[in-house]
């Protein structure tokens, strides 16, 4: 595919054309920091509700199409974050926008003993286990726990301290900023030693364990990684929406919409995501009156983009131009490269 | 009394348990991989019985005949023409694809029949029972679900244990390309699995829609029980899906008698706590294959 | 006409090419023996004839018809049968469940259940065993017996000696004639020249992927074939 990269000896390709891509990438940044200054209100809240769904996307590409974890179950800790914001907020009197980290934080403590569980199971098992725990977590809170409000869930009436535009705008930022560190987060880890492991689990995952990847402990930094940008999206969705419910916060949707973005994009790019995240939602802009549809819709995309494109449409515009925005690839020459056998 | 009437229940509702967890573990087994859309086509199948006894005038029960092929037809041409053609790519294409087809199977239900509650009436037999003992009385429609579990399950054991299919199904799930040499074309073995699997999944449909109301969004419930009621009684097992329903439902019967809201949660619970102690369930029969 | 017949045959993995035109011939009922140091292409060659891998050019032909695009499962129904290395039994299933799946594509012949347990009658009292609780020797044992399930016209065999002791390899290899005295062509892999020598009517000997030296094993020099083996004129 990447000619250019086959002869290079150097572990990452850069070519001069290099420029353009950054520059493009700063303009868009600009444009993006600034939008609050010069959008609509209702741009603004699109334009927010792409980040936060941009980084939950980036967080759950890097699980399961790097180290091959397909988790159905980040909505644990969308919610886990969601409640931290309430309880922070809330009864601990601490500033909700300060509650955004402090939820990423929450989520990983939560995700070590559940990794701990999840990491003795493989492939289905993983995922089915996944959801079972969010679920379990739905269950406790959504009845069990008085303080959380039950099933009517609390509201973070604290937020009204802040003015509605004050508040926005704050939100947004912090939206921006949650896509900023996943996207680069993902990046730089995939180019760290992390990222070298990430493709040999990738590629086979006993392989890598023989030659002295450590996958555990590699799975286990992505895991926690994509807890915390999960458990901080959780807090700033309910910055925007105020109410929070166990059955919204909960919701098997944040898995679902995540996964139709990658899958809609591509699996295991960076750029896939941001493509995906786009699309998804022109699509769902499109089909706004028609709820039923949209998703019965959003299935059937799923499942043709399996069957006719499993790597996307990134994939898709790839394969005719290495248009590359992030070169976290190393390449082996063509001639190396491992291949596996159709067993 | 209180206890024996709590026990019993939880074995009646486990007996729906395992029926629901017996179509998945036989795919799981053999596929080794997770049909995230098994609990809506357990209600499809519900929706295409009560479309049979409308349009034929039968009774669900009698709709079974028709049912019963036609679903194993659709598992079939599922499994052959879609999933059948990502095989080669790992699990993960498969849990997507039936990941995809669960939304367009409930919202396409939604559309079809709105988000109304259904019932399939089978007549006076919903509503029988026979009391035990004073205050403990149980339903005669669960007795009966029992009952057709037990004999679907022994079949299902015969089937695999005694026939040369059968044995072809397992030494598939235990080692594919070996199977080949043996002249088993996988792509088929796989194809018939989920044929078999669909035509379980007929009767599961059935018997929910006697037992209980349904719309088109309880399929993920259902699918969380059948991955439970697998997941404690054993990957490949077909005893351990009956162990595992039992163990399912007198959970959730326990834990609901203690508090209502503890119901579902208790079923979670023992779940996890089964992972955490026996990560491949009470009673494994599938080898762990890589 | 040459029950087996392969031609230029060229396979491998991926990009990488671990048969480069390989070219031999089995009549009905005889035996064949491909010698040749690790990783010289044997296994790949055997998997590529029964179908388990595909061929990247050249012609294989079984009984004149062409084979080389056939998948295994296909193969095996038209009489390829395959001990492949590392014996590979089903670890769920029964001693004689295992004989049993081998008799899958349904083909007449000599070889059932019965006349498998007289050729090794140390399976019988194991027959209700899993295959993994087994000995090496009696995993052999039931893994040629899976293949003879099927009544295969062509056995192939693949270092059925691998870490078995001396004796057991003694005791499988007095089978072999057996089978061949009811008509199997065999094709077999093995390390042991002198072994392989003795029990064929010809011996292959692969290095690096082609047919370094071939000839009637009753003919053949010693020392041209350790010579071959070791690529000592490469
Ligand atoms: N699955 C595979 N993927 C990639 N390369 C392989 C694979 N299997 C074998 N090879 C390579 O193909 C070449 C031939 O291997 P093959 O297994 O056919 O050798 P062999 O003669 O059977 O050796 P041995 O005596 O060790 O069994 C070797 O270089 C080996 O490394
Ligand atoms: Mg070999």
């Amino acid at each position: 595919m990447a000619e250019s990269q086959i002869v290079t000896p150097r572990p990452y390709a850069r070519t001069s054309s290099a420029a353009l891509p950054l520059f493009a990438l700063a303009v868009i940044l600009a444009a993006l920091i600034t939008l609050p200054f010069w959008a609509t209100g209702y741009t603004q809240r699109s334009v927010l509700e792409f980040l936060y769904f941009l980084a939950l996307a980036q967080a759950w590409n890097l699980m399961a199409g790097y180290a091959g974890m397909m988790s159905i179950g980040q909505q644990a800790f969308v919610g886990i974050g969601a409640y931290g914001l309430v309880v922070m907020a809330e009864d601990l009197g601490i500033n909700p926008f300060l509650t955004v980290p402090l939820a990423a934080i929450l989520a990983v403590i939560l995700a070590v003993p559940v990794s701990w569980l999840l990491f003795r199971l493989k492939g289905a098992y993983f995922a089915v286990a996944t959801w079972v725990i969010a679920e379990t977590v739905r269950l406790t809170v959504n009845a069990n726990i008085d303080w959380l409000g039950g099933g009517r869930g609390r509201t973070v009436r604290s937020l009204g301290q802040f003015d509605r535009h004050l508040r926005e705008d704050l939100g947004y930022w912090v939206a921006l900023a949650l896509a900023i560190i996943a996207v680069f987060g993902v990046f730089f880890l995939l180019r760290s030693k992390t990222g070298l492991a990430l493709q040999a689990i990738r590629d086979t995952e006993n392989g890598a364990r023989s030659v002295g990847v450590e996958t555990r402990r590699t799975k286990r930094i992505v895991y926690l990684f994509a807890a915390a940008i999960a458990g901080a999206t959780g807090a700033l969705i309910y910055i925007v929406q105020i109410n929070v419910r166990p059955d919204a916060a909960f919701s098997i949707n944040w898995a679902a919409y995540v996964i139709f973005i990658v899958v809609i994009g591509g699996i295991g790019t960076i750029e896939g995501p941001i493509l995906g995240t786009l699309v998804f939602f022109f699509l769902r802009d499109m089909l706004a009156d028609l709820e039923a549809w949209s998703m019965l819709i959003f299935g059937l995309i799923a499942i043709m983009m399996m069957l006719f494109a499993p790597k996307g449409l990134w994939g898709l515009l790839n394969t005719h131009r290495p248009v590359l925005l992030f070169r976290t690839a190393r390449r082996l020459p063509e001639r190396f490269a491992a291949h596996k056998e159709g067993e | 009394m209180i206890a024996m009437s709590t026990m019993l229940n939880g074995v009646l509702l486990g007996g729906l348990y395992a029926l629901y967890g017996l179509g998945l573990s036989l795919t799981f087994g053999i596929m080794r991989t997770v049909n995230l859309a098994h609990g809506d086509i357990i209600v499809l199948a519900t929706y295409l019985a009560l479309i049979t006894t409308q349009v034929l005038g039968l009774t669900p029960l009698m709709s079974l005949a028709v049912l019963v092929p036609v679903m194993f037809c659709i598992g079939y041409g599922l499994q052959r023409l879609i999933l059948n053609r990502t095989l080669k790519d790992g699990m993960m294409p498969a849990v997507i694809i039936t990941f995809g087809l669960s939304f367009v199977i409930q919202n396409g239900l939604l559309l079809g029949f709105s988000a109304d509650r259904q019932v399939l009436r089978q007549g006076a037999i919903e509503t029988m029972g026979v009391t035990l003992a004073p205050g403990v009385t149980i339903g005669v429609f669960p007795i009966l679900t029992l009952a057709v579990l037990l004999v679907m399950i022994f079949a299902l054991q015969a089937f695999m244990g005694r026939t040369l299919l059968g044995r072809a199904f397992r030494a598939t799930s235990d080692d594919p390309a070996t199977a080949e040499l043996m002249g088993i074309d996988g792509k088929r073995i796989y194809g018939l699995a989920m044929g078999l699997s669909f035509a379980i999944i007929a009767v599961t449909g059935v018997v929910m829609g006697i037992r209980s109301n349904f719309s088109p969004f309880d399929g993920p419930a259902r699918l969380i029980f059948a991955f439970e009621v697998i997941i404690i009684g054993g990957m490949g097992s077909i005893y351990g899906v009956l162990a595992g329903g039992l163990i399912l439902g007198i959970a959730q019967t326990i834990g609901g008698a203690i508090n209502p809201t503890f119901f579902q949660l208790a079923g979670h619970l023992v779940t996890l706590g089964i992972l955490v102690v026996r990560p491949s369930g009470l009673f494994p029969e599938t080898i762990e294959r890589d | 006409m040459a029950l087996l017949e392969v031609e230029n045959l060229s396979a491998g993995y991926g990009l990488f090419q671990a048969l480069r035109g390989i070219s031999l011939a089995a009549e009905e009922g005889e035996t064949l023996a491909i010698v040749g140091a690790n990783g010289a292409g044997k296994t790949t060659l055997l998997r590529t004839i029964c179908g388990a891998l595909p061929a990247m050019t050249g012609r294989v032909s079984f009984d004149g018809t062409s084979i080389e695009n056939s998948s295994a499962h296909q193969l095996a129904r038209l009489g390829i049968s395959m001990v492949p290395e590392g014996r590979k039994l089903f670890p769920s299933l029964t001693v004689e469940d295992n004989l049993i799946i081998g008799s899958y594509p349904k083909r007449k012949g000599f070889w059932t259940v019965e006349r498998v347990y007289a050729l090794f009658p140390e399976l019988v009292k194991r027959r209700n065993n899993r295959g993994l609780d087994l000995s090496g020797g009696e995993q052999q044992m039931v893994a040629i017996g899976r293949a003879l399930m099927a009544n295969p016209r062509l056995l192939l065999m693949d270092e059925i000696s691998l870490g078995l002791a001396p004796i057991v390899v003694n005791q499988i290899y007095k089978s072999l004639p057996e089978i061949s005295g009811h008509g199997t062509s065999v094709v077999l892999v093995e390390q042991d020249l002198n072994r392989a020598l003795s029990v064929s009517n010809h011996v292959y000997c692969l290095l690096e992927g082609h047919v370094e030296l071939s000839g009637l094993s009753a003919q053949m020099d010693r020392q041209a074939l350790i010579d071959a083996y070791f690529g000592a004129n490469a």
